[in-house]
């Protein structure tokens, strides 16, 4: 067996703006099952963060429990890296994120972690619009305990065996465009010419950001039958191609259809969308919400940026905290003493 | 594009750029792998059947395949195939044995072999264990040709040359040494049934500037000095010697000169460094024994005093290329004046046939050489072939090697009354390496180490004794490690179309970028919308056909594929495979009669 992958790389391979190659934006050797998607996602993060210019050790990565959680340790060695409780890890990047805010927070999860266990954790972590981006790799069952019908697999979708799921799905996308999510996206780990830039446009947004991502189970959900599947994804995904443009690079790609619409992120860098019509308003909840259940009612998976909320006050602003990260404070800022206690307590006497 | 003909045998053997590019087609990653596993005496025999002097050859080869190695185009340096071949032949066992068997009941019919080189050498291997009888001329007392004339005995040790030479003498051949042929006609009027020309390019080149013939005892032509020094007709030079010429020649002259009393030696060179013949390997170790190598001077005069030689004078020139790239050299105007005691000529060699008269139905073309088929190497006389230098000018060993073993198959069939054109395809097998879920038969994991020096014996104690070996050869350990930096190109990606899911997990896990799911376009579209570009068109692109989900196809770039068997462990359904490639050129007697390329495989 190969434990270890080779250290040489193609001769061409591209220098980003940091004089960083991909490879220092790559991680251990995968132990997940061959062809699982979730090493396509891990991949499809290497290169956003590479082309992103972003410096490893900028980067925290954060995950629960499962398959998913365990990718954090696939991509960006040289990242900050907290693989918490099962459910959990929306609670730590809360805290993490308010003591040091110029971090940029990805959180790992999966349907499992997110959908069932977490979901409370989840639904808050969405109202309170943290600044992170979360990624769900979402294969519609729980693969690392032999592959039971997680809450994400769609009613009547059979498991390995041949039962039917009687349950009713949980949309991530859909209850997070409903509880007020700033940015929300559904991608599939098989195409990377979307998840890509959907992932640069999701660390880029201020806020929350959440990306849906079909990442087939190809041990336990990959069956012809399942909707979570390599070959249901290709036959029922309808997508909406993303461009991610930096800031300081020139727009030069022209466009034939009236169904583009750009948005300009907040640092200057614009996401560029095709749109499946014209009516479709990505910054209105409403016509999002719309637009899902029509594809769903349909067979069909919509995918692409499905909603966005420019100018949102993330967790921070609404709290009013320190600019600065708390490492950044010397002990009387941070604790700076009875005095100042005393004059909290008054006000709040 | 269209999908690629994996069935086709040469697709997989161009995929092994060290094997494609040797003459003889020796399955190098192979017998590597031999060397590393310990089982020195299998890869000798692998060797030997290829190339005939595998000790020879480890010592002495020109290395095509050494430049071609995928290993240069992802770090500095090839693997150091020339010298594990080596190894294979100091570590043997006794190999006697192992080797073919000649029939005591011959089949009648007899061949002369004109020449006791390389090429006629291997010719006799062929075709003795056939029943031919072999009948082998050539003018020195010794078998061996070039090898022993030309090689100094510090690179080719006599004792390693005896035992190669002999493993072939010994098969019966009958051996006719110093007899100079001065005439193929009364060869031919003995009645064999057929005569096999090597007899090598014999004639060096020589100078005719002002001075040449006054002081003509101390000034030797490279091929002939370095013949009369093997053959111990001479032992010693003067303390100033003048080598010209950049080739091999002139490197093996320099070197044996510092041995037999030249302290001052100097190479001088026409042209410029970079335009030198020698291998590179060959200038590092005469520059390491101080001799020093002077560029862009042309000869220009022998000064000598009543015949006594002085030195000689260059014209020092510049080296101009037009814009078509042709070279010029213009003098610049300086002069310069070497004193030397001896001078040699190593300017080049020559073909010399004044032995074959040409009223025999052997037709001569360019350069009063012979016209020979390039693939069955007969003349126009049906009953002669050549090989060697002798077939098409100088060379090296192991393409006299590759044209024997070719004479020899088409003396075979035109000594069994078939069609010379009628050669056989060769031998192919593609066998799947795997072993269990996440395990190879090979050594999948690439070695980062950087390529091993050949350790040397101590300049001192090298430039004592002419006889002495300079290169130690590598000892077990270190050849183990230089082994392990094969990338085993042999073991091919082989991907099955029907079985993918286009789930990408080859291309997260390919370390160098080589493999693509794109849609099909003409190849030089194809080329450019790779993940990387593949700009090196000489490497193949593998195309599969259109997959079954998206009708995308996959692309791989074969150029800097590391052969490290991930895209094949990450891969769910078994599309990709790692399979054992073993080609072999098909050999004189084999009896299989298939007339199109064929390819078993697991």
């Amino acid at each position: 067996m190969t434990f270890v992958k080779p250290a040489f790389r193609h001769p061409d391979a591209p220098i980003n703006e940091l004089g960083r190659s991909r490879q220092d934006y790559e991680g251990g050797l995968s132990t997940l099952c061959a062809g699982c998607g979730h090493d396509s996602v891990s991949a499809a993060i290497i290169d956003a963060c590479f082309e992103l210019n972003i410096e490893p050790h900028k980067v925290a990565k954060l995950s629960g429990i499962g398959c998913s959680s365990k990718t954090p340790a696939y991509f960006l060695s040289g990242s900050h890296s907290f693989n918490s409780v099962h459910g959990r890890m929306p609670s730590v990047a809360t805290g993490a994120n308010l003591a040091n805010r110029d971090l940029i927070y990805i959180g790992i999860s999966g349907d499992g972690d997110t959908a069932s266990i977490g979901l409370g954790q989840f639904a808050h972590v969405v109202r309170r619009n943290l600044n992170m981006t979360y990624i769900v790799e979402n294969n519609g069952c729980y693969g690392l305990t032999k592959g039971q019908d997680s809450a994400t697999m769609d009613t009547g979708s059979p498991n390995k065996k041949g039962d039917i799921n009687m349950y009713s799905p949980i949309d991530l996308a859909r209850l997070a465009i409903e509880i007020g999510a700033t940015f929300v996206g559904r991608s599939f780990s098989g195409d990377k010419q979307q998840l890509i830039p959907l992932i640069k446009a999701a660390i880029s947004h201020r806020g929350f950001a959440l990306l849906d991502v079909v990442s087939p189970c190809v041990t336990f959900n990959n069956h012809t039958e399942s909707t979570k599947s390599y070959e249901h994804m290709r036959s029922a995904n309808t997508d909406m191609p993303v461009d991610f443009v930096p800031m300081r690079q020139e727009i030069t790609a022209t466009y034939d259809s009236g169904a583009t619409c750009e948005v300009c992120m907040h640092d200057g860098s614009v996401v560029r969308l095709y749109k499946q019509d014209n009516d479709y308003d990505i910054e209105d909840r409403q016509s999002a919400l719309e637009a899902t259940s029509h594809y769903a009612k349909e067979g069909k998976i919509l995918t692409g940026l499905l909603y966005i909320q420019r100018d949102s006050e993330e967790l921070h602003d609404v709290l009013d905290t320190a600019r600065r990260p708390l490492n950044s404070m010397n002990e009387l800022q941070l604790c700076p003493g009875p005095r100042f206690l005393d004059s909290i307590n008054a006000g709040l006497r | 594009m269209k999908a690629t003909d994996t069935k086709d045998p040469e697709y997989f053997h161009k995929v092994v750029d060290c094997q494609y590019a040797c003459p003889a087609h020796t399955p190098v990653p192979e017998y590597i792998r031999l060397i590393a596993a310990g089982r020195y005496t299998d890869a000798y025999m692998v060797n030997w059947e290829s190339n005939v002097f595998p000790g020879i050859l480890g010592r002495t080869c020109d290395r095509p395949c050494e430049p071609a190695c995928r290993r240069g185009r992802i770090e500095d340096e090839a693997v150091a195939i020339c010298r594990l071949k080596r190894v294979a032949a100091d570590n043997k066992d006794d190999v006697k044995h192992l080797l073919p068997t000649v029939p005591v009941e011959g089949n009648g019919k007899r061949v002369a072999l004109i020449g006791a080189g390389p090429a006629s050498l291997t010719v006799a291997r062929d075709l003795a264990p056939l029943g031919y009888q072999i009948d082998l001329y050539d003018d020195q007392p010794v078998g061996g040709g070039f090898m022993r004339s030309q090689i100094p005995a510090f690179r080719l040790p006599p004792e390693v040359l005896n035992e190669e030479v002999d493993f072939i003498l010994n098969m019966g051949i009958r051996q006719h040494f110093q007899t100079y042929i001065s005439s193929l006609k009364s060869i031919l009027q003995q009645g064999y049934n057929a005569v096999f020309i090597g007899t090598g390019a014999p004639r060096g080149s020589d100078l005719d500037i002002p001075g040449r013939e006054a002081c003509d005892k101390s000034i030797h032509v490279g091929i002939d000095w370095l013949a009369s020094v093997a053959f111990d007709h001479v032992s010693k030079i003067g303390k100033r010697v003048l080598v010209l010429g950049g080739g091999n020649t002139a490197m093996d002259c320099c070197r044996t000169a510092r041995r037999v009393g030249g302290e001052d030696v100097k190479v001088v060179v026409r042209s410029e460094f970079a335009r030198m013949k020698a291998s590179a390997w060959e200038i590092e170790d005469a520059a390491g024994e101080d001799i020093p190598i002077i560029n862009n001077h042309v000869p220009k005069e022998f000064v000598h005093e009543d015949g006594v030689l002085k030195g000689m004078r260059f014209t020092v020139v510049d080296v101009v290329y037009d814009a078509e790239g042709n070279r010029e050299l213009v003098p610049t105007g300086e002069e310069v004046f070497f004193e030397a005691d001896d001078v040699i000529i190593a300017i080049g060699q020559d073909n010399a046939f004044p032995w074959i008269e040409r009223n025999l139905g052997i037709e001569f073309g360019k350069w009063d050489m012979p016209v020979v088929d390039k693939t069955t190497f007969q003349s126009t006389l049906k009953k002669v072939f050549l090989g060697g230098d002798a077939a098409f000018g100088p060379e090296n060993i192991i393409t006299a090697v590759a044209h024997g073993h070719q004479a020899a198959i088409s003396i075979d069939l035109f000594l069994k009354g078939e069609r010379v054109e009628n050669r056989l395809a060769p031998g192919v097998t593609l066998v799947s390496q795997k072993m269990g879920v996440h395990e190879w038969s090979y050594d999948s994991e690439v070695s980062n180490d950087d390529r091993y020096p050949v350790p040397h014996v101590s300049k001192e104690k090298a430039l004592r004794d002419r006889k002495l070996e300079v290169e130690l050869g590598f000892d077990i350990e270190v050849a183990y490690q230089e082994a392990e930096r094969c990338l085993n190109c042999d073991v091919q990606t082989v991907f099955t179309t029907s079985k993918c899911i286009e789930c990408d997990a080859c291309v997260d896990i390919c370390p160098t970028d080589c493999i693509n799911f794109i849609n099909n376009d003409a190849e030089p579209a194809l080329r450019q919308a790779l993940r990387r570009p593949a700009k090196r068109e000489d490497q193949d692109l593998y195309v599969s056909t259109a997959l079954p989900q998206t009708k995308r196809v996959m692309v791989k770039d074969e150029d800097v594929c590391l052969h490290c068997g991930l895209c094949a462990e990450r891969c769910p359904t078994g599309a990709w495979d790692m399979q054992r490639f073993f080609y072999s050129v098909t050999k004189a007697g084999s009896s299989c009669k298939q007339s199109s390329p064929s390819m078993t495989s697991s």
